[in-house]
């Protein structure tokens, strides 16, 4: 492979990044809201939350992109396929999200709530000062394994033209007819790009670790 | 927007052709892809240093590269080394490859979670390495293995959907063909949503019940 070979995939690789990012972003923030609607007093709320989650779960990702490029923006509101896939993929890692969340916070043993009501601190702040800066230690591991994860799912925005790394890579085979060279290169970008990230979650989970432990 | 009743009834065959390649291509990805996840796991810890070597490097390969990469490096790579396959053989490849790299993780651990004693006491027996895995770890480690694997099948089943790139007639690619013929696109994708649903709620409902009564197990 020469050096003109790699610069679309180089090119590729950016996008790939911008919606890894993108689409984490949004599933982290809304994951939230779905989290706290999935964890109410009111069972109709719940079982909603329970159900939308369920699901997004449900559809794969490939159709998920499909339904809101082709079949939303095609009929409704025009949308670009990079949007699309923003949006897509933002909407199943919100939902995972939101699993991941709860996971953390059931691990939070029921101990913490009650010395929190003892010390009449409030819902809110027994939350946001006691609960949540310790379910973040436990939900930070699985956060950056599902990262890891949605960024090879990210491929799937090839499919409605995307042009990120799967993208470059079936464009650079047909174009060269080295199929086994250029999908090999491109799984090894994939590999590459997931390194910092398992890098980074276990230096910042050592850190955390370490402030605890006194 | 939504489907009529008149569409769902003339898409419906059509779709269901695409659900049943779905569920054949699910059904031999795990049927190949577990084996061999069993093969990898015992080559992971296996005393040799080649064959360590090799099955790390296999396993690496199928959980590190997406689904989608391998799938088009078998479909689409293959051919430039002069071997063509159709594309259910290349998706029933790929797609067992990615079982087997992920479910050895799942059966390593599962296996190693076994007490230590256990292992001892079939070196007490006599037992020779096969009789000990047959006889003693994995009937053990497959039970605590068995949730995992369930989910991780949902997964498989999802991912055969991938097999839209390599032009394989699956469920997406039938409801993406009537979206083009008919200029359908939200109510036929929106069928197809619900076909996977109506597989995967239930699957993942099942899989829940199992991990429960798994953990009872456990907890004896």
């Amino acid at each position: 492979m020469s050096v003109a070979d790699l610069l679309p995939i180089l090119r590729g690789l950016g996008w790939t990044v911008a919606l890894t990012a993108g689409a984490f972003i949004i599933g982290a923030i809304l994951g939230v809201p779905l989290l706290v609607a999935r964890q109410s007093r009111l069972a109709p709320v719940r079982f909603l939350a329970m159900t939308l989650i369920q699901i997004i779960r449900a559809i794969p990702p490939i159709l998920w992109l499909f339904i809101i490029f082709f079949g939303v923006g095609m009929t409704l509101l025009p949308i670009s396929p990079f949007n699309a896939a923003l949006a897509g993929l933002g909407l199943i890692a919100a939902a995972n999200m939101a699993e991941i969340y709860r996971g953390a916070l059931s691990s939070i043993h029921f101990g913490q709530w009650e010395a929190s009501a003892a010390l009449d601190l409030g819902r809110f702040w027994t939350v946001t000062d006691i609960v949540a800066p310790q379910a973040f230690r436990v939900a930070l591991p699985s956060a950056a394994s599902y990262l890891i994860g949605l960024m090879k799912e990210t491929a799937v925005a090839s499919t409605i033209g995307v042009t990120e790394l799967a993208f470059q890579g079936n464009q650079l085979s047909q174009m060269t007819f080295r199929g086994l060279e250029v999908f090999a290169m491109v799984g090894l970008f994939y590999v590459l790009l997931s390194l910092p990230i398992a890098w980074l979650s276990r230096v910042a989970d050592g850190y955390l670790q370490a402030k605890v432990a006194r | 927007m939504l489907p009529s009743f008149d569409e769902i009834w003339t898409w419906l065959p059509e779709l269901l052709g695409g659900l049943s390649i779905s569920l054949q291509v699910t059904a031999l990805s795990l049927l190949f892809g577990i084996p061999f996840g069993l093969l990898l796991a015992l080559g992971v810890l296996a005393r040799k240093r080649s064959v360590r070597g090799l099955s790390l490097f296999l396993v690496e390969v199928g959980r590190g590269a997406p689904a989608l990469v391998l799938l088009q490096f078998i479909y689409f790579g293959l051919p430039s080394t002069g071997l063509t396959i159709g594309s259910f053989a290349a998706a029933v490849i790929a797609l067992a490859w990615n079982t087997g790299a992920y479910t050895s993780e799942i059966i390593r651990a599962s296996l190693q979670s076994i007490a230590h004693g256990q292992r001892e006491a079939a070196i007490a027996l006599g037992l020779n390495r096969l009789d000990e895995l047959r006889y003693v770890l994995l009937p053990q480690g497959l039970r605590v293995a068995l949730p995992a694997l369930l989910g991780f099948s949902i997964l498989i089943f999802q991912g055969t959907s991938l097999c839209f790139t390599i032009a394989l007639p699956e469920l997406v690619s039938r409801a993406y063909e009537i979206g083009s013929t008919t200029f359908r696109y939200f109510p036929a994708l929106l069928c197809a949503g619900v076909l996977y649903a109506c597989i995967s709620i239930p699957a993942a409902l099942l899989v829940n019940h199992v991990e429960k009564r798994a953990g009872l197990y456990a907890q004896r």
